[in-house]
């Protein structure tokens, strides 16, 4: 569980170029579109009847269930997406320029704020059915989930080693065997590491999803975000105890019989010359290679698979590829109705959303926005600092003593699981309590979920921290301030950017709901876009969710580009190990 | 050759290769009309330094490049793609990790289809039997070691019953002694008719493994490749090292690879450009002085034999030449046939200390590199005394691969570093006379 993987191939492209102008134009003009289409509808959405969420503590195992439904059943729609999209991108050169700014954009911005337009966009597809909002749940989680998992598909496809690859040609096995036998196996450990962290990061969502008011329209899904959400209403502090035992359970469950199990398995798709130092165990797996009926049982399905797996299925039948290989001219004239076409779409989208925006909003609103976007990072910046400044050193300790680091790795990571909705109750008693400044104090809940990302990426650089480096540092005595700035804190600084990156895209998300706390019928806010937003989606007003996203996802990007990747540029050439 | 055998079984017909650069355009060739014939039942193996595109003319003769003119032709069919009837060997193994050797050998047939699981079972048992691989079905390639990965990777070749097995540096990547056996087993099998194979061609950068097993060595010659010389091996199956008639061909061998490229049109090194196409290996400072040492020491005495030399040092030629040819750039040491000496100025290097050790090579480097004398006039000219690197990196990049000119450009800073002659700053990457303060 030590590993920790970085932002590999996006380091090079650090500066943000006219193709992330075209992603994210195309981006924001989907949401005003689907905005737009709605916004006429004068009658409010009609949403399925509202069931009444029970706050009985033997109604939690339903919840619990059902909850776990729609986060596999957004898994499995992850992975749909991450085999079409990240394939189209690796494998279509004109597809690549456009799909992977695109990716880079969804990855980046905050996605909690897109929640409105979803909602609505399904409702719509379903209308007065459970299933435009079961809909409308799964795809909220489908989208904190997706993005990652395709970026990790698409760069192992894109690193296939040279040698395997002239193996799989050299066999003349076809696009579709080749998939199967070397593109997919190559990139499973990759892409299972990002399926756990995308598994953590959805339970926000969850909470968010489940029980959301746009507008007129309120939604309550039976799980246990709305469980969450009905017991934040009622103040219960024992319900929110309850949930968060039931989360646990959940999570533990799907932890020890699901992805140990996978991960003790998939390791033999790890490329290594020699055999893994760490062994992956898993008692279940154990349990089910020593049963005889259960593996009898799964043959027919191994075999199936395997049949299935060297199909010489080719799309060469229908799209003739070789004979008609263009020349260069043909192909470089091809390119530029390509770059014209995009240019063409991308003018476009920046009108219509400008064009929609600028119906109700003028440029007072946006300069107020901006303000507000200006406070949410200073937010996030300081907050940033002050989770560093805190929990790298907590970390180094922890992570230089491997028994310790063993145990509390996986508890941080554990921990980054929890939305900051659990602790909507104590911030609010706090604040209305003690005449706190919400601007202030409200700041806190932030980094709540996300600071975990930088504790258990820490704790993985110092573990991972080369033992002879430290006993030179000893041997030469060199201790104190020179000992963190010259020895570990250079040493970790690759493995805490990665863990950085990741809570800083989080914290901006949970600015969305951090912003704007409600316990019971107390409200808190605090100053900033999220608090914006979130007032927006309460009241239904799409134009000004439209221009917030937009503002906030701009700052976010920017933000990345221009500070992140450049730092992590910079770590990757000076610091790897 | 007159008697036109009609057993020709691979022809490569006049192969040209030039690789595109980032942008699109034409890059520096590779390989220049190369024109080769495999007859049925030789072992012709590819003999050439890293660079001079061997291992790119294997992979056309497999079908998985294309030359940009020429073509290649097997048993009469143009290879037009990954052909039928070729099968490859990697240095590497190329085995993929997450298949079992079973898995691994039938990967081939399977991809085909149409053959029947009882047959695709039979076939590669009946491989794996045959390269000595019993017991060893059921375990992963990370478990066992390097001798019996490439086992498995001439069992998974072989199982497609291929005409021509095609190899490229099947054992440099094993340890001696392990390389040695599986020679000998696959030599052995080979002669035996155990295999049906019909030819074997091997790309190799050891001179005596190409002695030791082939019939024909083709000798490459680098930038751009082509064939320098064919020679016939007629010493008769199996070989012995220490016969002379196989000295006497190592030797000549090794001469034939240590001669000067064709004099150069250019040789008075003009104030600019012309000198810059000159590519440089890269080669630590330490690895110079401790082979001018070497060789000034008995029993070489200022003269030694490479084929002696690469033998007493465990080095192959692709470690020995770029030592060599940058001594002989420097003008420290020379090649004479199958020999290397030092020359005056290599012998007083020896004889030197520290401080004059470092003012030789500054010397000689900007009297006989001329890059390092064009970075010097540039640093002169300019008031500010710096210079990025990148402007040299472009300037060398019209001469030559982005792969080369970077490792001509670091190799230059590492001998400018050295001699004193100028500093490079690794975060700013820029070319300037002071030291750190």
């Amino acid at each position: 569980m030590a590993k920790t993987t970085g932002l590999a191939s996006t380091s090079r492209r650090v500066l943000p170029n006219h193709w992330d102008l075209i992603a994210f134009a195309l981006v924001m003009a989907i949401l005003a579109g689907v905005a737009r289409a709605y916004h006429g509808l004068t009658a409010p959405l009609e949403a399925p009847e509202a069931q009444a969420i029970s706050l009985d503590y033997w109604e939690l195992p339903y919840y619990a269930f059902r909850t776990a439904l729609r986060m596999f059943a957004a898994l499995a729609a992850s992975f749909v997406f991450t085999f079409t999209y990240a394939t189209l991108a690796a494998k279509s050169r004109r597809a690549e320029m456009v799909l992977i700014p695109v990716l880079d954009i969804l990855q980046s911005v905050p996605i909690l704020g897109f929640l409105s337009f979803t909602v609505t966009f399904f409702l719509g597809l379903f209308p007065g059915n459970i299933m435009g909002a079961e809909l409308a749940a799964i795809f909220a989680i489908f989208t904190s989930q997706a993005w990652n998992m395709a970026f990790s598909f698409y760069q192992s496809l894109r690193t296939v080693p040279r040698d395997l690859d002239e193996v799989a040609r050299g066999f003349r096995l076809t696009g579709w065997q080749k998939f199967w036998q070397l593109e997919t196996p190559f990139a499973v450990p990759g892409l299972l590491w990002n399926t756990m962290m995308s598994m953590s990061g959805g339970w926000f969502f969850v909470v968010a999803s489940e029980a959301i008011t746009v507008g007129d329209t309120t939604i309550t899904l039976p799980g246990v975000g709305s469980y969450i959400s009905a017991a934040t209403t009622a103040k219960r502090w024992d319900a929110i105890g309850a949930a968060v035992v039931t989360m646990a359970i959940v999570i533990l469950i799907y932890d020890q019989l699901l992805f140990r199990p996978i991960i003790a398995w998939a390791a033999k798709f790890r490329v290594e010359l020699s055999a893994g130092q760490e062994q992956e165990e898993s008692w279940a797996l154990d349990l089910f290679m020593r049963t005889r009926w259960l593996r009898l049982a799964f043959r027919p399905l191994t075999v199936l698979l395997r049949k299935l797996a060297f199909l010489r299925f080719s799309l060469k039948g229908i799209i003739p590829e070789g004979s008609v290989n263009p020349t260069p001219a043909a192909s470089k004239i091809l390119d530029v109705a390509w770059l014209i076409l995009v240019a063409c779409l991308t003018v476009y989208a920046l009108w219509s959303v400008v064009a929609y925006i600028g119906t109700e909003l003028s440029w007072g609103d946006v300069e107020e926005v901006s303000l507000l976007t200006f406070y949410t990072l200073l937010r996030v910046v300081v907050l940033m600092a002050l989770a560093t400044v805190f929990w790298v050193p907590v970390s180094v300790w922890i992570g230089l003593r491997p028994r310790w680091a063993e145990r509390i790795q996986p508890v941080a990571q554990f921990l980054a699981a929890f939305p900051v909705n659990l602790l909507f109750g104590p911030a609010v008693s706090l604040v209305l309590a003690y005449h706190l400044n919400p601007d202030v104090w409200l700041s806190v809940l932030i980094v709540f979920g996300t600071q975990w990302y930088i504790v258990f990426n820490t704790i993985g650089g110092a573990a991972a921290f080369p033992n002879d480096l430290r006993e030179a540092a000893k041997n030469f005595r060199i201790r104190g301030w020179d000992w963190w700035t010259k020895v570990i804190l250079p040493g970790v600084t690759t493995y805490y950017l990665t863990g950085a990156i990741t809570a800083s895209g989080g914290s901006w998300n949970a600015s969305i709901v951090a912003e704007q706390v409600k316990w019971g019928n107390q409200t808190v806010s605090a100053h900033g876009v999220g608090q914006y937003i979130a007032a927006a989606t309460d009241k239904g007003d799409f134009p000004r969710i439209v221009l917030g996203v937009a503002i906030m996802s701009l700052v976010v990007t920017l933000f990345n580009r221009l500070f992140w990747r450049r730092l992590y540029a910079i770590a990757e050439r000076r610091l790897r190990l | 050759m007159l008697d036109q055998q009609p057993s020709t079984l691979l022809e490569v017909t006049h192969v040209s290769q030039t690789f595109a650069k980032g942008s699109g355009e034409a890059g520096a060739p590779v390989l220049q009309d190369v024109s080769l014939t495999v007859r049925t039942g030789e072992i012709v193996g590819l003999l050439g330094r890293s660079g001079c595109g061997k291992s790119t003319l294997l992979r056309i003769i497999s079908g998985l490049a294309r030359p940009t003119k020429g073509g290649v032709s097997i048993a009469g069919r143009k290879v037009d793609g990954p052909a039928d009837g070729v099968a490859m060997v990697f240095q590497s193994f190329a085995l993929f990790p997450w298949l079992t050797v079973l898995d691994n050998v039938e990967i081939g047939l399977r991809a085909l289809g149409g053959i029947s699981d009882d047959e695709i079972r039979t076939r590669a048992l009946k491989a794996i039997d045959v390269i000595g691989l019993d017991g060893f079905e059921n375990a992963y390639p990370k478990e066992i070691s390097g001798g019996m990965r490439q086992r498995v990777g001439f069992a998974r070749a072989l199982v497609v019953q291929p005409q021509v097995l095609l190899m490229d540096e099947p054992f440099s990547a094993l340890d001696v002694l392990t390389a040695e056996t599986l020679r000998t087993d696959l030599l052995d099998l080979w002669q035996e008719g155990r295999i049906p194979i019909k030819a074997i061609v091997m790309v190799t950068h050891n001179i005596e493994e190409a002695v030791l097993m082939c019939d024909r060595i083709v000798v490459l010659a680098s930038n751009p490749g082509r064939i320098a010389a064919e020679i016939a091996v007629p010493l008769a199956q199996p070989r012995d090292r220490i016969d002379p008639e196989f000295r006497q061909l190592v030797e000549k061998i090794y001469a034939l690879m240590t001669q000067r490229p064709e004099p150069k049109p250019l040789e008075p090194a003009q104030p600019t450009g012309p000198g810059l196409s000159v590519a440089l290996p890269q080669v630590s400072t330490n690895t110079l002085a401790g082979m001018l040492e070497e060789i000034a020491a008995p029993p070489y005495n200022g003269q030694a034999d490479l084929p002696h030399l690469a033998d007493s040092l465990q080095m192959e030629i692709d470690d020995l030449f770029p030592i060599g040819e940058t001594l002989q750039l420097l003008r420290l040491a020379e090649f004479a046939d199958a020999d290397i000496k030092l020359t005056p100025i290599g012998q007083k290097f020896v004889d030197a200390d520290v401080d004059q050790r470092k003012k030789t090579i500054g010397e000689q480097l900007i009297a006989n590199i001329p890059l390092a004398a064009h970075i010097k006039r540039v640093l002169d000219e300019r008031p500010s005394h710096r210079a990025p690197g990148s402007r040299f990196r472009e300037e060398l990049e019209d001469y030559m691969s982005e792969d080369y000119a970077e490792r001509t450009l670091r190799t230059v800073i590492n001998l400018g570093r050295y001699g004193e002659v100028f500093a490079y700053d690794e975060s700013a990457q820029a070319f300037s006379y002071e030291n750190p303060e």
